[in-house]
């Protein structure tokens, strides 16, 4: 028998460790903006790198679909040539022994259909489909595209109001979304390459919390227009339009049905996460603008709509997703059952409940359920429990959110779908759930399905239902804006579809329930196309200069994460949670920033997602 | 980021100096008399860094930086020429080459050629394989040309012609290694809203955007005995021409330049500043009705076809507008066969026209068929200062021992004013005078009609005039995105003019898309300084005083806008085909 030994056939596996990371940490920055038939070659050059040589199809199959793809890429593939790529994949992928040939074959085959218009754009057009150009990733990702690399620059440089005044170019909101923006930008960032993203939200906190952004001057409106623009919904999405259209020199009227400003921010984010104070510091400086006017609890209904429409010149309706969405649960109209928006809407006008000694259960796996489980520790409550029918990973909340739920107290009962409500005397004792258990991926998530389990009863005096909200649209199609099935329908230019026609619709009630930095985007994109739609072009200046990009500093550096207070301490006050990154801390990850408006495409005028 | 108030401390190869904050590397090494080569670089216009030949080592820095487009620290210590920076270039250069077809030796960009310079620069004398490169379509007929194998996507021309010149013709296309320039959209160029001011070839650094070359054409004209070739040459040239040719600019005077062109072989030698002089006789006129009428304000001159181009093409609510008076060197053709015509007949032959001119339009404007009279067209065929150049160095010119020349008659004595119309402000300037002198029966003081702070730096100049009682508004606008931003504030109603004069390419003709080529230097005022200094020393300033002009009215036309003129000498843009 020949000798064992504990070394690795081959002597650089143990070496390949760092390297896989290095490969998946480019894989995980990849540029947006880049040709869908080069990024599929290299998939498949990946692929047939990695075969081990000893079947047909992976071996020589793959390098032949290389050649093919790389004639498509330069443009000089003959006709049929996605026919002939189609034909030899499916031979690869129904051929392999093993999955690493299939997959490669497999993952071109769902490209091809994926990017079916790019593919043939090459072969039939000879060119790549319009706006096919490499762009600033986090400038672009950031659904209002602010200049990102100019505000971490300035932050990193102690120019604070600089920053503030950048971020507000495109984003009224720098003080909101340095507390609670789900910082898309951080996705691809270039940085990634090196290490890990920068923390850019961090970074815009930091700055925020140095400088009040009410405390940095507005720039000065434009002329006065004398059109007027009223806006339904004092929201992030209406009052973001309404910063703009106050900008322009239009007169600005928002009405809001709420005793306060701020939407969703106010009324459904908790304080803990976003301090009310805070976010006021937006508002005063959103008000100080211009010409903006708001009328409060003013609920506006379908007659209330048409006047709008013909007493003003332009209407962006911009009223979010109030309502609770409700699962059909036997027992689910009894007392102590409610939903999300109800418990948040309360809070926001600082009706806080008290769950003092009581059982809660949460039902959902959003940012939302999230919410109302850290507000119901908060609440006094002696347990709560998150029931979810997925997984932990399946869970839509930022993994951060539930791992501060998580060290708050908060169980999380996964795989475990609402059965029925148990009910005494009217009031809800208990939840029932059947467990589930995971199974194969339906439209791009494991799906779960009936585990052959008994049900579960969990006590509960209070169950909170989180599953989703929708709009209350009625008065507005009635007064004629078309909604499809759940949401408002609108052009690309979020032009309202329907009777009205100087009415735009932006926001959670026409995209469904998302994030505040993508509902401050539509408001952005819906006063712009406003100021065009009374004929007017307004170019708006922020008045700060981007700071020159310094040389990259490309050593590998860890990134400074945000940490929250002590799960002991926080969990029994409404304060914020969250503690303030440093200055040394804010200046090296500012340092860590690649600049990628300087360097590479952003430095072309394509590589750019800017608003003038 | 443009230049702050702050001062930082660099230093560059050893030599410290004061670079104020914002300036780049290049900026600080010019300051300190240190010399970086570069190939993309154009200064505020195409700053991307792309060709990496400028980098240079900054101390405490990992990688080599761009100089272009690195700003400044204060305290920043740079070399230029380590082994390092040397070796890194001379590598990025002999990558650019081993994309581009090197023919130098057929090359018409040989000799100003900014990418020869620069491998010569860097000893790029060994490339390891030959080039690899691809040819692409086009259509050979088209007055501009472009070689895709020459190519080395510095993108250059697409920063010129969108930023500069507002066409936007150029883009940059395609996935990863196969990125490259092309016509926007992928169009043909024919169909591409090219105004054909050239800019983009006299902003490229290799031979890959040319002038269609009609030398060919006009030799066969030469050689044909059957042939009375007449050459013209616009005002400008007298300003460029010795520049092709080793003649400082001193010595390349416009008496040598007449022998030269009589040296090409040319039977006459006419001047188309006499029929700018004809010009303005014309637009002077229709100006003083137009002002008298109710027609739209303001009327813009046309001597330019790459503005007639550009505004068929983009701003076509305009094109009524344009005066109707033909181009100079197309009234100078049109007047040469009409007076020509009998004498060739009589001979057996016919009359060919050439004209010299600084610019690419100018070649399409010849084969507009609407510029033609039953003579034929106007003239038969344009060559650019560029191809002059090089028949004269084909015929082996000796043009710095040239002896001074004059003009042929009759179609040969200008005045200062028909010099002007080689710069931008020029045509006003002249026309003004004119005017002035129409409308009120005196001569117009010098300083009245001076329109000589026209730049291209600014998006126009203007002046009021009060002339005979009337406010006289006029513009002048050259490069086509000063142009736009000009016609936009007209029908914004943000601006308000009775006359404006437009050029297409910045600083005028002077500054033309045919001119000899320098790289990365911008000629267009100090070759006006030469048209300015020709009409100072001018005993004529007047166009209305040239006794030809006179003559010229006495023999054949009769008077300004007379039916024959109107014949000869006008046109409707707004039917030229494009």
């Amino acid at each position: 028998m020949a000798k064992l030994s504990v070394e690795p056939r081959a002597k650089d596996d143990g070496k390949f460790g760092s390297f896989v990371e290095e490969y998946e940490r480019r894989i995980k920055a990849t540029p947006l903006g880049m040709c869908a038939v080069a990024f599929q070659l290299d998939l498949l050059r990946a692929g047939g790198c990695q075969t081990c040589g000893k079947c047909v199809p992976c071996r020589e199959g793959i390098g032949r679909i290389e050649e093919l793809l790389e004639e498509v890429l330069a443009f000089q593939a003959e006709p049929g040539a996605l026919d002939e790529i189609r034909a030899q994949a499916n031979v690869v992928r129904d051929t392999a022994d093993c999955a690493i040939g299939w997959h490669a074959a497999e993952v071109l085959l769902g490209g091809l259909d994926a990017f079916k218009a790019e593919f043939e754009s090459h072969v039939n057009q000879g060119q790549c489909r319009e706006g096919v150009a490499q762009t600033v990733p986090c400038e672009t990702l950031c659904p209002a595209h602010v200049n990102v690399p100019a505000y971490v620059a300035l932050a990193g440089a102690g120019d604070y109001a600089g920053a503030i005044g950048m971020i507000r170019k495109d984003n009224p909101f720098p003080t909101a979304c340095a507390y609670v923006c789900e910082h898309p930008c951080e996705n691809r960032c270039r940085r990634t390459l090196i290490d890990a993203p920068v923390n850019i939200r961090g970074i815009k906190k930091f700055a925020v919390d140095q400088l009040a952004a009410d405390k940095v001057a507005t720039p000065a409106p434009a002329a006065a227009t004398g059109k007027k623009v009223a806006i339904v919904g004092g929201g992030p999405s209406g009052l973001t339009c309404a910063y703009f259209c106050a900008l322009m020199g239009h007169e600005v009227h928002v009405f809001e049905m709420r005793k306060q400003l701020g939407g969703m921010m106010r009324y459904g984010i908790p304080a803990y996460r976003f301090p009310r104070e805070r976010l006021d510091e937006d508002v005063r400086a959103i008000m100080g603008a211009g010409n903006i006017s708001v009328h409060f609890e003013s609920r506006i209904d379908a007659e209330g709509m048409k006047r709008l429409s013909v007493e003003y010149d332009a209407v962006y309706v911009a009223i979010g997703a109030q309502g609770g969405k409700t699962l059909k649960l036997e027992g689910a109209d009894v007392q102590g059952v409610m939903s999300a928006v109800e418990l948040l809407t309360k809070i926001g006008d600082n009706e806080c409940p008290d769950f003092t000694g009581k059982n809660v259960v949460v039902i959902g796996g959003g940012n939302v359920a999230m919410d109302c489980a850290r507000t119901s520790v908060r609440a006094g409550a002696a347990s709560v429990t998150v029931a979810y029918r997925r997984r932990l990973e399946d869970m839509t909340a930022l993994r951060a959110e539930i791992d501060s739920a998580m060290q708050e107290g908060v169980e999380m009962m996964t795989l475990q779908a609402p059965d029925h409500i148990e009910v005494e005397d009217g009031h809800v004792t208990a939840l029932y759930t059947q467990p589930q258990f995971i199974g194969p991926v339906k439209r791009g998530r494991p799906a779960p399905q009936t585990a052959d389990k008994p049900l579960v009863r969990i006590v509960a005096d209070v169950v909170l239902i989180a599953v989703g909200q929708d709009i209350e649209s009625a008065p507005f199609e009635e007064a004629g804006m078309r909604a499809d099935r759940t949401y408002f329908e609108a052009d690309d230019g979020l032009k309202s579809i329907g009777e009205l026609p100087n009415v735009f619709v932006g926001g959670d009630c026409q995209v469904g329930p998302k994030t505040v930095i993508i509902a401050i985007g539509a408001g952005k994109v819906a006063a712009r196309n406003i100021d065009d739609f009374l004929g007017f072009d307004h170019k708006l200046d922020c008045g700060v200069a981007v700071p020159p990009a310094a040389a990259n500093w490309r050593t590998p550096c860890g990134r400074v994460n945000i940490v929250e207070r002590p799960a002991r301490e926080r969990k029994g006050d409404f304060d914020a949670v969250e503690v303030e990154m440093t200055a040394e801390e804010a200046f090296q990850e500012a340092r860590r920033c690649l600049r990628c408006d300087h360097y590479g495409c952003g430095v072309l005028d394509e590589g750019r997602v800017q608003y003038v | 980021m443009r230049e702050g108030s702050n001062m930082c401390k660099v230093t560059i190869d050893g030599i410290t100096v004061q670079a104020p904050e914002g300036s780049t590397i290049l900026d600080a090494a010019k300051l300190a008399g240190v010399d970086i080569p570069t190939l993309c670089f154009m200064k505020e216009i195409n700053e991307i860094g792309s060709c990496r030949v400028c980098v240079v080592e900054v101390e405490g820095e990992d990688a080599l930086a761009a100089a272009c487009n690195t700003c400044v620290f204060d305290g920043m210590a740079a070399r230029t020429s380590t082994p390092r920076v040397i070796a890194a270039r001379r590598a990025n250069v002999e990558t650019i080459l081993a994309t581009h077809r090197s023919e130098c030796t057929t090359c018409k960009r040989s000799g100003t050629c900014a990418l020869q310079v620069v491998a010569n620069g860097c000893n790029a004398t060994d490339l390891e394989r030959d080039p690899d490169y691809k040819f692409e379509a086009w259509d050979e007929t088209f007055p501009l040309q472009r070689d895709a194998t020459k190519c080395i996507r510095c993108m250059r021309c697409v920063a010129e012609c969108a930023k500069v010149q507002q066409c936007a013709v150029w883009e940059v296309s395609g996935p990863a290694a196969h990125r490259g320039v092309r016509v926007a959209g992928g169009a043909d160029i024919a169909s591409a809203n090219c105004a054909l001011c050239g800019q983009c070839v006299t902003h490229c650094p290799t031979g890959a955007l040319t002038a269609r070359d009609d030398t060919s054409k006009v030799l066969a004209a030469l050689a044909d005995p059957q042939v009375i070739t007449v050459v013209q040459v616009a005002p400008a040239i007298r300003s460029a021409w010795g520049e092709g040719v080793g003649v400082p600019r001193e010595e390349a005077t416009q008496g040598r330049m007449v022998s030269a062109l009589r040296a090409l072989g040319f039977d006459r030698v006419y001047d188309t500043d006499f029929a700018a002089d004809l010009t303005i006789m014309e637009e002077a006129n229709e100006f003083i009705e137009w002002v008298k009428s109710e027609k739209p304000r303001p009327m813009f001159t046309s001597c330019c076809p790459g503005w007639v181009r550009f505004a068929k093409q983009h701003y076509p609510q305009f094109v009524g507008q344009l005066s109707t008076s033909k181009s100079p060197h197309e009234m100078l053709g049109a007047t040469a066969k009409a007076l020509m015509s009998q004498e060739a007949y009589e001979q057996g032959k016919r009359v060919f026209v050439v004209s010299v001119m600084p610019c690419i339009a100018k070649k399409y404007e010849a084969g507009v068929p609407q510029l033609s009279t039953e003579a034929g067209p106007d003239v038969d065929a344009v060559l650019t200062t560029r191809e002059f150049d090089r028949m004269l160095r084909m015929l082996n010119v000796n043009c710095a021992d040239l002896p001074e020349g004059d003009f042929d008659d009759p179609l040969g004595l200008s005045t200062g004013a028909g010099t002007l119309f080689g710069r931008t402000g020029g045509v006003m300037e002249a026309a003004l005078r004119s005017a002035a002198f129409f409308l009120t029966g005196e001569k117009p003081d010098f300083s009245t009609c001076d329109t000589t702070a026209a730049t291209p730096e600014r998006p126009w100049v203007d002046k009021t005039l009060d002339i005979a009682g009337m406010q006289l508004r006029i513009a002048i606008a050259s490069g086509l995105s000063n142009t736009a931003v000009l016609l936009d504030a007209l029908e914004a109603g943000t601006a308000s003019y009775d006359f404006v004069e437009i050029m297409a390419c910045p600083g005028g003709c002077v500054g033309g898309g045919g001119q000899p080529i320098a790289f990365n230097q911008e000629l267009a005022s100090e070759r006006a300084a030469v048209l300015n200094a020709l009409d100072g020393a001018d005993t004529l300033r007047f166009s209305h005083e040239n006794p030809d002009i006179k003559a010229l009215y006495d023999r054949l036309l009769g008077e300004p806008l007379s039916e024959k003129a109107e014949e000869l000498l006008h046109t409707n843009q707004a039917e030229w085909d494009i």
